[in-house]
């Protein structure tokens, strides 16, 4: 399972980073939110990987992270979830913004190579 | 227990929630909710200051959790004296935008308090997620603000702005994670304490997330090769919001300053004096580029993002010797640099509408209206700036080459830092022959009243130049706070100590 996520991770932080460098305003926001969802697993997997350990105190079993899962991680993981979305939402505001103010949808605002 | 460190948070996240809930209210009651706020603000940064001034470590446990469980508020020193200057910078950029420049969004207030909020809160947190939220804060207002005033140009700037510290924040969350997951804790003294007794097998994991923080901060302190964005987003910026963008880039000097001495100090075992080698020659080299593109700034607001990003290039530098003189220098000299950068941003703002076509561009000759005193106005702030006896610039930049010595490097950055001032002296001397002596006086200047700048930002830009002046003549006792704050910040264990030691308060009031 750990070679799945951490290739998984990979994947998308590669997958994001090239839209990314393609530096078309809907390619980088498409490319943006792959990284944070790489970065959200990442998190998640630093609670360690363990199938079947709910995160809530149960009777009778003692409060060691070896009968539970981590919790921090998942509180932090929706966090970063909440702000990447709410930033998703203001970019995709500002690059439509954008695209309807110039004639190009180039995060330069102009094609390359145009001069002005 | 005394709530006095939380409140430089509430106060302006309070002020900003009511402001966001009057945008429809008369703009004369927002500033006035606004103007009070900023002055409760001040206010609490002193009386902060007076407490942390004699040493004292106060931690503040939020919500009553004990600090392996909850987030703590650490006011020393550095904290103190960094919301000091935020709260002072707040105060005077919101007299200027009072003249009428918040008439342009109704929210403009709002986005203000908050960006407070966050820039006060990255300076209190001792945790390391939550500075990471604190950043995401000041971040969001900052988008909004930048975007203050419209216009295709400030749409494209946010979008790389957005882009640039979204890639940042994304960076900052997998070396918090990477953290965590070796370390299991978040709170920076805790962090302190487990990096120094970690094992040689998890130096390799535990270093690779302290130079990644190390990027994302490079990345908000405008560092090379990450500074590309400031002097575009900047220029783009409204006055106000770009003299309050100055603190902004001073949070990422911040950050360097409390991680690299806390977690990464010279005692941490693994992790220890993680960052000072790599500082002095990105500094060096941040300095000269720096100064090139003061030299070709084509409009004075570029030029003075191009000194922004050269005095975070002087304050690494100087950081980097890692040593109480050059720690106390370089604090003294981001006080300085902050201030004489804020009224250079204002000074830019009324030249461009002093002239009538060319705005504050280098390239164009025009008519400026009010030549004189705009003239002497920027020949102060240009002697601050530039290092240049008598203000507070000079002996800034004498005491950080006098605490750097002729250590081994020494001779470099002497040349450096020397020949940088020097392109900043010829790049300001030719802004200022060129705005102030080719152009005539604009002959409609004594007809048109209208063009004169208002009171209210006379007044701010007045009281930065005075506090840069204050700043020069009462060296000696901030000198001496400043060195002591690097003594304080290079003896990090009392600081740990306090942390792992603060006890939750026994809830003797709680309800029967």
């Amino acid at each position: 399972m750990e070679l799945l996520l951490a290739s998984a991770i990979g994947v998308l932080i590669a997958a994001g980073v090239y839209l990314a460098l393609r530096a078309r305003s809907f390619d980088l926001i498409l490319g943006l939110t792959l990284i944070s969802y790489a970065v959200n697993l990442c998190i998640f997997a630093m609670g360690r990987l363990a199938p079947g350990k709910p995160p809530v105190i149960r009777d009778g079993v003692a409060l060691t992270l070896t009968n539970h899962a981590d919790p921090l991680p998942q509180a932090l993981v929706l966090t970063a979830i909440v702000i990447s979305f709410a930033m998703t939402a203001l970019l995709l505001v500002i690059a439509l913004r954008a695209r309807s103010a110039g004639a190009s949808d180039h995060v330069d605002g102009r094609e390359p190579g145009d001069k002005a | 227990m005394n709530h006095l460190p939380v409140l430089p948070v509430v106060v302006p996240l309070l002020a900003g929630a009511v402001l966001a809930l009057l945008h429809t209210a008369p703009v004369n009651v927002r500033r006035v909710v606004a103007l009070l706020a900023a002055l409760a603000q001040l206010a609490l940064a002193i009386a902060l200051l007076r407490g942390a001034a004699d040493g004292t470590q106060t931690v503040y446990l939020l919500g009553n959790w004990p600090a392996y469980a909850g987030i703590v508020l650490v006011v020393d020193r550095l904290a103190a004296l960094m919301v000091l200057l935020t709260a002072t910078l707040a105060l005077i950029g919101l007299l200027y935008a009072l003249a009428g420049q918040d008439r342009r969004t109704p929210h403009f207030h709002a986005l203000f308090a908050f960006q407070v909020a966050g820039l006060s809160g990255a300076f209190l947190t001792g945790d390391l997620f939550n500075l990471f939220v604190f950043f995401e804060v000041l971040l969001i207002s900052s988008y909004g603000l930048l975007l203050h005033g419209g216009g295709a140009n400030r749409l494209r700037r946010s979008l790389h702005y957005v882009t640039f510290n979204l890639l940042g924040s994304a960076l900052f969350l997998v070396a918090v994670a990477v953290l965590y997951g070796v370390l299991g804790t978040l709170n920076m003294a805790d962090l302190a304490h487990k990096i120094a007794q970690a094992p040689p097998a998890d130096a390799v994991l535990i270093q690779s997330a302290g130079l990644l923080l190390l990027g994302v901060f490079a990345l908000k302190a405008a560092l090379l090769p990450l500074y590309l964005w400031l002097p575009n987003t900047y220029a783009a910026a409204s006055a106000p919001v770009a003299m309050l963008f100055a603190v902004m880039t001073k949070v990422g000097i911040y950050a360097v300053l409390r991680v690299y001495t806390l977690l990464f100090g010279a005692d941490a075992g693994v992790g220890a004096n993680l960052a000072w080698p790599w500082l002095l020659p990105v500094g060096l080299a941040t300095i000269a580029l720096a100064a090139l593109g003061a030299l070709a700034a084509n409009s004075l607001r570029r030029l003075v993002g191009y000194l922004i990003v050269g005095s975070a290039g002087t304050l690494f530098v100087a950081i980097a010797s890692a040593t109480e003189a050059s720690i106390g220098a370089a604090l003294y000299y981001l006080l300085h640099s902050t201030l004489a950068t804020a009224a250079l941003f204002l000074l830019a703002d009324m030249v461009r509408r002093g002239r009538q076509h060319a705005g504050d561009s280098l390239r164009r000759v025009d008519a400026l209206a009010h030549r004189n005193a705009l003239g002497l106005a920027f020949v102060l702030a240009a002697v601050a700036v530039a290092a240049l006896p008598p203000m507070a610039g000079f002996l800034a930049k004498a005491l950080v080459l006098d605490a750097i010595g002729a250590q081994g490097h020494g001779a470099w950055i002497w040349t450096v830092i020397l020949c940088s001032s020097l392109c900043v002296v010829v790049a300001l001397a030719r802004a200022g022959s060129h705005l102030f002596w080719r152009g005539e006086e604009s002959p409609d200047a004594a007809s048109s009243a209208g063009l004169r700048p208002p009171l209210p930002e006379r007044a701010a830009l007045g009281l930065l130049l005075l506090s840069s002046v204050a700043l020069t003549v009462f060296a000696d006792p901030v000198t001496q706070f400043t060195r002591a704050t690097a003594a304080q910040l290079l003896a990090p264990q009392a600081l740990i100590a306090r942390v792992l030691g603060a006890q939750p308060r026994a809830d003797t009031d709680a309800p029967p």
